[in-house]
């Protein structure tokens, strides 16, 4: 499993690889907020925890239909489903490589353009903190999408469409916490919730996931 | 150990294509399928793989002892040769990749990138796989494809390695590889005929084809 895990990042990190996809994104859509909805800071201050978490939701969308298109065309997906290694596992570690290439960056470069979008002060540790609990659900998630579309030529769009409402919940509550930071008022409830998504989907959609694969592998 | 096929029906996109197959395949013993195109040899194959469930009958030998070859060979093009390899054999918890590097004649391609390579060479290393599963069956998918005669027989000398330490090796080929010592089963006589009584699964499918 840890092969995998190493193959992935490595993949991800050589020409080609799509590292820094998501990021490249989240940082143009960062950027051209503030130009778009003009210099007033009171009213960027006020979009800004919803801006930050719709561009890391749309940023991590952006390589979602990669995760398992690229094994399923070059024949390697077929080869792990006979490997010793259960499918299940292979889902998890292949989601567990797209938070740690595309979500996780986003978290460390959210505060820094969080400062472009005048950000209150006391929310930017709500920021990171909200990131860092609710995007592996949206890996896992959008992991369970791309088994339900392999198949598919150009899956991307109905891709999108498919996961897009299962992001939600994780969108509210994320953007829900940083807004209770930015105001100063208490965040326990919409982080447990948060974390609670995440735990969840972490739990159940390998198994959904594995099983769409299964079927599609047929 | 041994391969035991009983009564056999497999389909391909809801349709029936072999029925009534059975077949054994011992230890140190080579079969392989013939059949024009479309006869169902790949599915036959991915069948017994358990990359698709059988539509009628049993299949006896457990999951963990074969491994599958495919028309594509599953190689990373940004990876090395030898990182492709070592990849496979930590997958399945193996050693051996240098040995394997050089029984299909790699060894001095190994830090080339994999797009780099030919198609043979591409298919070697695909074939070199098989070294580092350590699985005793070998479920091969027309292996020659874009090999020229010397690999040909480079593999061939490979597969009689592997049966020699009493592995096994079902293949489905046009070409004569030379192995004289393997069974060959011609599938057309076992063209499905009718249209397969479908059991609940069947017809659940097909609602959806």
């Amino acid at each position: 499993m840890i092969a995998l895990l190493i193959r992935d990042l490595r993949l991800a990190f050589r020409a080609g690889g799509g590292f820094g996809l998501g990021l490249g994104f989240f940082l143009i859509l960062a950027v051209l907020v503030p130009l778009g909805v003009g210099p007033d800071q009171t009213t960027l201050g006020l979009i800004a925890p919803g801006i930050l978490w719709i561009g890391a939701l749309l940023a991590c969308l952006l390589s979602l239909d990669r995760l398992f298109a690229l094994d399923f065309e070059d024949g390697s997906l077929d080869l792990l489903a006979t490997s010793p290694i259960p499918l299940e596992g292979v889902v998890a570690i292949k989601a567990l490589a797209h938070w740690l290439t595309t979500c996780l960056p986003l978290a460390l470069a959210a505060p820094v353009l969080g400062i472009l979008l005048n950000l209150p002060g006391p929310a930017y540790g709500a920021l990171i903190l909200s990131l860092l609990v609710g995007t592996p659900a949206l890996s896992i998630i959008g992991a369970f999408g791309a088994a339900l579309t392999v198949g598919l030529k150009r899956g991307g769009l109905l891709l999108s469409l498919l996961v897009l409402p299962l992001y939600v919940p994780t969108l509210v509550f994320g953007a829900q916490t940083v807004t209770r930071a930015a105001q100063g008022l208490d965040l326990t409830t919409p982080l447990l919730l948060l974390g609670g998504l995440t735990a969840g989907s972490v739990a159940l959609l390998p198994f959904a996931a594995a099983f769409a694969l299964r079927i599609n592998l047929r | 150990m041994e391969l035991v096929v009983t009564d056999l029906a497999v389909s391909r996109g809801g349709l029936p294509l072999l029925e009534a197959l059975s077949f054994t395949l011992g230890a140190g013993r080579a079969l392989v399928l013939r059949g024009p195109n479309g006869s169902g040899k790949t599915t036959l194959l991915r069948t017994l793989a358990g990359l698709q469930p059988p539509l009628h009958g049993t299949i006896s030998c457990p999951r963990d002892q074969m491994t599958y070859a495919a028309h594509a060979d599953g190689l990373k093009s940004t990876l090395t040769v030898a990182e492709n390899l070592q990849f496979w054999a930590a997958i399945h918890g193996q050693t051996g990749v240098e040995d394997a590097l050089s029984a299909m004649n790699l060894s001095d391609l190994a830090d080339r990138q994999a797009h780099n390579l030919s198609a043979g060479q591409k298919r070697r290393l695909g074939l070199a796989r098989l070294l580092v599963t350590g699985r005793w069956l070998w479920v091969l998918d027309e292996p020659t494809v874009s090999l020229d005669v010397a690999s040909v027989a480079l593999f061939a000398d490979v597969v009689r390695a592997h049966l020699s330490r009493g592995g096994a090796a079902l293949l489905a080929t046009h070409i004569d590889m030379g192995l004289p010592e393997a069974t060959v089963l011609d599938l057309t006589p076992y063209k499905a005929t009718m249209a397969c009584n479908f059991g609940f699964d069947g017809a659940f499918d097909e609602a959806f084809l």
